[in-house]
């Protein structure tokens, strides 16, 4: 007999002098990892049930928790390390294939901090964002490509194709309802509408309470055609295509079954308690061809009203995948970078497939630029966006705006444990189970989210100041703005950027 | 529809989006569109008023159908109401590829054939529930990942053979496919489960098979010359334990 056991990655180390017995800790954690010893009036852990989300260690009134590292179990060893062995022996026990949620944590180059900001000395003086206007306002979509057209009263006569318009180019990114929880989508609906800006449904359809932030929604429509219906399409501001998702490309979303409870069952139109399959394909689109039929049956549908997106993740070929988007009539481009979140992911998929999304997006506005097309397509960049110095370095790649979901989901409480698959979300937000729920207040929740993202856009001026630029449309793809640090020169080829010093 | 008081639009010669504007316009009342011939999306979304159709129209014909009643002369290509919520599509001929794909209510009835795919990703929730009904055989991938609602195949013409190609119901997970043969399928998904209609079945298939022959005019007694049996989700079979938790 062979037994797994793998020790757990995660110790609970309590201060027993502190611990007053009052139980929180127990109570709080959906995991059970607390556990309460009658026989000696004593607190004791099970650190194998600990996923180390910190909901204790913040809860405890008396600060008597933290979660420590086990360290290592097994001899060293640089290539068979820890968690290699920890993997491979859960699959030879279960004959599974592995589950992850949230982005990879593996060491991948991040290139948003091998980039840095230029800002202006002596000549081209920086701008004073606290005494001078400065214009952070994006329009997101296509344009004509023409120079414009003035009537004799001065108005413009050309007539500009449906756009999204943000007061500040970041945007919340899709996660359904049934991924996260009712209380989330709620908290990212409010703070959408309250910032001016947009969030995103997923591919889970649309509940009824939100229908009223329809201005400030983006509606998704996958593979699986969850919610999808007329009035949904006529309810968002935009239609969002999801061909596919930074952290799983190639793969379909799957919603485990113990998170199809009544009410998702109702928006998805799914039986409760089955899984439900987005499936990595639309069985409709084998070609930039059908693609191009979806989006203008969307339009059609909608009567050209409203921007369609579509979101692709980041892969080997992005550049051209994104050239053929831009011919199929599509008014925006969001990609997704290999690095962005989800709510389950088959593990070797998340950590091995799809390029990062500074390389992406750099590639995809080149060769549109190339081609002449850039003007067509609005660009949208996501897959870890983590903060205002990401946002400006993105938009000097050539972005239009950002996606930001991970980090949206941390202002909420999130502390990227990266058990969303379990369902048992303690801080209310991956889970649908009504005691976890209503743990995340949704006023609370949008006024962290409008703190933020009001907190970046800040900074992002202060930023641009430092440049000397006034209007975010000027930072757009000037790339002169950034240089690199520690990278080859085929990096920076493809990031269009020069070395630091040059 | 009253053939009376219907406007005829000629759709010679006229690109999609021109006849889809015009169809548009005339949002509440019947029409009639003669000479199409390929325009896609015609109807998309549209919510009442009949339309009736002759020559062959494009892909994804009453897209995202919302109440309105479509009846097509002929043969119908791709994606004939590609999710559509409500209404009713009539085919007095075949239609292609992904028919009724992701359909979440409504009706579509099809004389002759459909292609592969048909019924792929229908869905219901209590009283919405979407129908298909085929006369004649399917392609390969009838029903895939079928989450809820009916489809009823009468196989009309395929009585030698299972009237359906290859992969029938796979990742189905809800709903039921009736089908109208003497005949095993050729390979079945492990998840998926395979009897004779009972009488609860009946039930559904009876109003079903009366609405199809008054449409296409057929006697109904030409049908229950072979049994029906049913393809349905097996929740025994589809308890494999494909992933594990990991960090």
């Amino acid at each position: 007999m062979i037994h797994d056991y793998i020790y757990p990655e995660f110790e609970v180390a309590r201060d027993y002098d502190k611990c007053v017995v009052c139980r929180a800790c127990e109570r709080q954690c959906a995991n059970e990892a607390h556990v309460y010893k009658e026989k000696y009036d004593k607190m004791t852990c099970i650190n194998e049930n600990c996923v180390n989300c910190h909901r204790c260690v913040t809860i405890c009134p008396t600060h008597a928790l933290k979660i420590v590292r086990s360290g290592d179990t097994y001899k060293r060893n640089a290539n068979w390390q820890n968690w290699i062995i920890n993997e491979l022996v859960r699959q030879a026990g279960s004959g599974a294939a592995l589950l992850s949620s949230m982005g990879t944590p593996e060491p991948y180059p991040v290139y948003w901090d091998k980039l840095l900001i230029n800002a202006s000395q002596v000549t081209n003086p920086s701008i004073d964002p606290l005494r001078e206007p400065m214009e952070v306002r994006m329009r997101l979509g296509a344009t004509p490509g023409t120079k414009p057209q003035r009537g004799a009263d001065g108005r413009l006569k050309t007539q500009l194709p449906p756009s999204l318009n943000l007061s500040v180019p970041i945007m919340f990114s899709a996660m359904s309802y049934g991924s996260i929880s009712y209380n989330a989508h709620s908290s990212l609906a409010q703070a959408a509408q309250q910032l001016g800006i947009y969030y995103n449904t997923g591919e889970g359809g649309l509940h009824r309470d939100f229908e009223q932030y329809g201005g400030n929604t983006i509606v998704q429509v996958a593979s699986g055609r969850f919610g999808v219906h007329q009035g949904y399409l006529d309810m968002g501001a935009a239609i969002e295509i999801k061909m596919g998702q930074g952290a799983k490309p190639g793969i379909g979303g799957h919603l485990p079954g113990k998170k199809i409870v009544e009410d998702i069952s109702r928006t998805r139109m799914i039986p409760e308690g089955t899984d439900a399959i987005s499936p990595a394909p639309h069985h409709d689109i084998y070609s930039i061809e059908d693609l191009r039929q979806l989006v203008y049956s969307l339009k059609e549908a909608t009567r050209y009203t409203k921007p369609v997106i579509v979101k692709i993740a980041a892969v080997h070929n992005i550049a051209a995948i994104a050239s053929g988007i831009a011919r199929s009539g599509a008014d925006i481009i969001a990609i997704d970078g290999f690095r962005g979140g989800t709510g389950a992911a088959p593990t070797r998929i998340r950590n091995s497939v799809g390029i990062p999304i500074e390389l992406a997006l750099a590639a995809v506005d080149s060769r549109l630029r190339e081609e002449g097309i850039r003007h067509r397509v609005g660009l949208v960049a996501g897959g870890s966006i983590r903060n205002s110095a990401d946002v400006v370095k993105a938009i000097a790649l050539g972005a239009d705006a950002v996606y930001i979901a991970t980090g949206a989901l941390l202002a909420l409480g999130c502390h990227l444990c990266r058990s969303c698959h379990s369902g048992k979300c303690n801080w209310g937000i991956a889970t649908q189970r009504p005691d976890l729920v209503k743990r995340l207040n949704p006023e609370i929740g949008a006024q962290r989210l409008v703190n933020l993202v009001t907190a970046w856009e800040r900074e992002i001026k202060e930023m641009m100041g430092g440049m000397g630029i006034n209007a975010i449309e000027a930072l757009r793809g000037n790339r002169a703005m950034l240089r690199g640090v520690g990278l080859n020169e085929t990096e920076l080829n493809i990031l269009g950027v020069k070395h630091a010093g040059a | 529809m009253s053939a009376v008081t219907a406007t005829t639009i000629n759709a010679a010669g006229m690109e999609f989006r021109e006849l889809n504007d015009r169809i548009a316009q005339n949002a509440e009342k019947d029409l009639v569109l003669r000479d199409v011939l390929g325009q896609r999306f015609l109807a998309a979304g549209r919510k009442s008023g009949g339309l009736e159709i002759h020559g062959v129209p494009g892909n994804a014909l009453g897209a995202y159908l919302n109440g309105a009643e479509i009846t097509v002369r002929g043969n119908a290509q791709d994606a004939t109401g590609d999710t559509m919520n409500a209404g009713r599509v009539i085919i007095h001929g075949s239609s292609g590829d992904a028919t009724g794909y992701a359909m979440r209510g409504g009706e579509i009835y099809i004389k002759g054939r459909v292609g592969h795919r048909a019924g792929i990703h229908m869905k219901a929730y209590k009283t919405n529930i979407p129908h298909l009904v085929v006369g004649g055989g399917a392609g390969s991938f009838l029903g895939e990942y079928q989450a809820g609602g009916v489809i009823l195949l009468l196989g009309l013409g395929c009585e030698n053979e299972f009237p359906v190609g290859y992969y029938c119901g796979t990742g189905m997970h809800g709903g039921k496919i009736y089908i109208r043969t003497a005949h095993p399928p050729k390979g079945l998904p492990p998840h998926v489960r395979f009897r004779p209609a009972d009488g609860e079945d009946s039930a559904v298939i009876r109003p079903l098979v009366k609405r199809w022959c008054a449409l296409f005019g057929v006697p109904e007694d030409d049908i229950y010359t072979q049994p029906f049996q049913v393809l349905e989700p097996d929740t025994e079979g589809a308890d494999v334990q494909h992933y594990t938790a990991n960090r």
